[in-house]
């Protein structure tokens, strides 16, 4: 019995020794995509069903209750309905782009997750610029809308197209100059640099320096991802539903996994940035006391920590849009360019003096 | 050999991209395959170890200019068929500046082969090398006042470009949102007792 499977198991590592090492590094990268595309994926299922949930319940509602216990399954089933659908192309529509703009919104939204540092000493890619690669890759995401929105070929889709971009051109300038912030103080453009940099305790966070920067960068990942407050790319109640207005079947499944999939991206690169990412909360001095305890594994670092943190965030996102009313477009603009630009201008003045005269948790 | 096959397969898709760009009839299309040239280059520079500039090249280039670009491209009327009469104007001209980069190329090739002094192949860097971190390390020390220059330059651009377009026309009404902040209830509603009327 226990022969054979030596034998299988030779064979196995004569095979994986036979193939050239491209191919090796190749499949070793791809089974390391594949466990995280899977999670994400998984993680938009829930998300919308927890988003369900928790806004019926703050609606006074019971939300879905019907498919599995607790109506648990009700995402599958979601999908399953979405998949079985026909996929209707309008006539006059540009067939490619009609069909590519799907595809464009979901792939930044996934290849961000290479360099996001998932638990000590781990991401998929460890690039030295990956603080670049996040801006460079999330400002391809408004393609897929601005095509999505110009190939249906509709009135509604192209108004919901143009305040899309409007909006997440505008917003981005903010959530840059707020990762400028965080560059500064990290001393690095690599994220696990960033993360290693504010270990230290709930304190040593990049939080507490940088508040307003990290109030920036929030409200305008929730501007960026088109959610309510910002969701006027949407707009129901006024342009039906905005650029994904003719999608339907699968496209539109694409669509609402890409907007999911940002909503967790973004959190997860606000924890990364200002909440310490995979430390602990009770790293810091403060909590020396537990080493002695059996809670001492409470202060060790790790993905549970990352992911615990990333709940929050996703809990505010679903929070926001049971409790705001949607913002008027002009004010919308108005609080990207004439509010938030100039107060991470001046922050970063502020952190350069604080950084100078060694005020801040990165000078020590 | 791996960096040769992205290599080859890149250069394809940038060649065929910018075939595209002047091809395409659609202004649309044209704009998406000057994206797709941008971003296969900016791929391609990633293989030469300049990833600062390969991510700039994508942040700046393809995330924000032709952002607006589309955007007005998409709002334009473009006649689509009123552009091709012109092609026969001005292709002796494009023709004259082709055949002039051809030479060029073929004169580097040509320089080559005589034996010429050559750069040597560079070595390839360690993968901890920031390729970021020399290029600040230059731009703040050896070059910062031609950095400074630059910055301020783009600064009075933008200064000046916001100053072209900002003109208050006379009679237009406009949303003041201090005053709008600064509204009371008073101010907009007057709560009257009086009596029922009884009849």
């Amino acid at each position: 019995m226990a022969a054979w499977i030596e034998t299988l198991l030779a064979f196995g590592a004569n095979l994986w020794a036979m193939l050239p090492p491209i191919v090796q590094e190749l499949i070793v990268t791809l089974l390391q995509i594949l466990p995280l595309v899977i999670v994400v994926i998984l993680c938009v299922a829930f998300l919308t069903y927890f988003e369900r949930k928790i806004i019926g319940y703050m609606q006074g509602r019971i939300g879905p209750n019907r498919v599995g216990p607790k109506g648990l399954l009700q995402p599958f089933a979601d999908v399953i309905k979405l998949l079985l659908k026909e996929i209707v192309i309008p006539a006059n529509s540009n067939r490619y782009l009609f069909l590519i703009a799907p595809i464009l919104v979901l792939v930044p939204a996934l290849a961000t997750w290479a360099v996001i540092p998932i638990f000590p000493g781990f991401a998929i890619a460890n690039i030295d610029a990956g603080l670049l690669y996040v801006l460079a890759l999330t400002s391809l995401g408004v393609y897929g809308v601005i095509l999505a929105g110009w190939a249906t070929n509709s009135k509604y889709a192209l108004l919901g197209a143009m305040r899309s971009a409007a909006q997440i051109v505008a917003y981005e300038i903010a959530m840059g100059f707020a990762l400028v912030g965080v560059l500064m103080a990290g001393g690095s453009l690599n994220l696990g640099k960033i993360i290693e940099a504010q270990s230290g305790g709930v304190m040593n966070w990049f939080w507490l320096p940088l508040f307003p920067l990290f109030l920036v960068y929030f409200i305008s990942g929730v501007a960026e991802t088109n959610r309510a407050p910002f969701d006027v790319a949407e707009g129901e109640s006024e342009i039906v539903a905005g650029f994904h207005v003719e999608y339907s079947g699968a496209a539109f499944a694409m669509f609402f996994l890409g907007e999911y999939a940002n909503i967790i991206l973004i959190s997860a690169l606000t924890v990364v940035m200002f909440l310490g990412g995979w430390h602990s909360f009770f790293s810091g001095p403060w909590f020396a006391v537990l080493d002695q305890t059996p809670l001492a594994f409470l202060r060790e670092p790790g993905f549970f920590w990352l992911a615990l943190k990333m709940c929050f965030f996703l809990y505010l996102f679903l929070w926001f849009r049971a409790t705001f009313p949607r913002y008027r477009y002009d004010q919308i603009m108005r609080l990207g360019w004439k509010v938030f630009l100039p107060i991470t201008i001046v922050w970063i003045f502020v952190e350069g003096v604080m950084a100078w005269s060694g005020i801040g948790p990165w000078s020590t | 050999m791996l960096a040769l096959i992205y290599f080859y397969t890149l250069a394809f898709v940038l060649v065929v991209a910018a075939v595209g760009v002047v091809t395409a009839r659609n202004p649309v299309h044209a704009a998406l395959f000057l994206i797709l040239s941008f971003v296969t280059s900016a791929i391609l520079w990633l293989l030469l170890e300049a990833e600062f500039l390969a991510m700039v090249l994508v942040l700046v280039y393809v995330g924000a200019v032709m952002v607006l670009f589309l955007f007005v491209v998409m709002m334009l009327d473009v006649n689509v068929e009123g552009g091709r009469g012109r092609f026969t104007r001005y292709a002796p001209f494009g023709g004259l500046i082709a055949a002039i980069m051809f030479m060029e190329l073929g004169f580097v090739v040509w320089w080559r082969n005589l034996g010429l002094p050559v750069m040597e192949t560079p070595v390839p860097h360690d993968a901890d090398y920031s390729n970021t971190k020399e290029l600040g390390a230059v731009l703040y020390t050896e070059h910062v006042y031609a950095f400074e220059l630059a910055a301020f330059i783009l600064l009075l651009a933008i200064v000046a470009a916001i100053v072209l377009t900002m003109r208050r026309r006379p009679g237009l009404k406009t949303q003041v949102v201090s005053e709008q902040v600064k509204i009371r209830r008073e101010d907009r509603v007057r709560i009257v007792k009086m009596e029922a009327e009884k009849d």
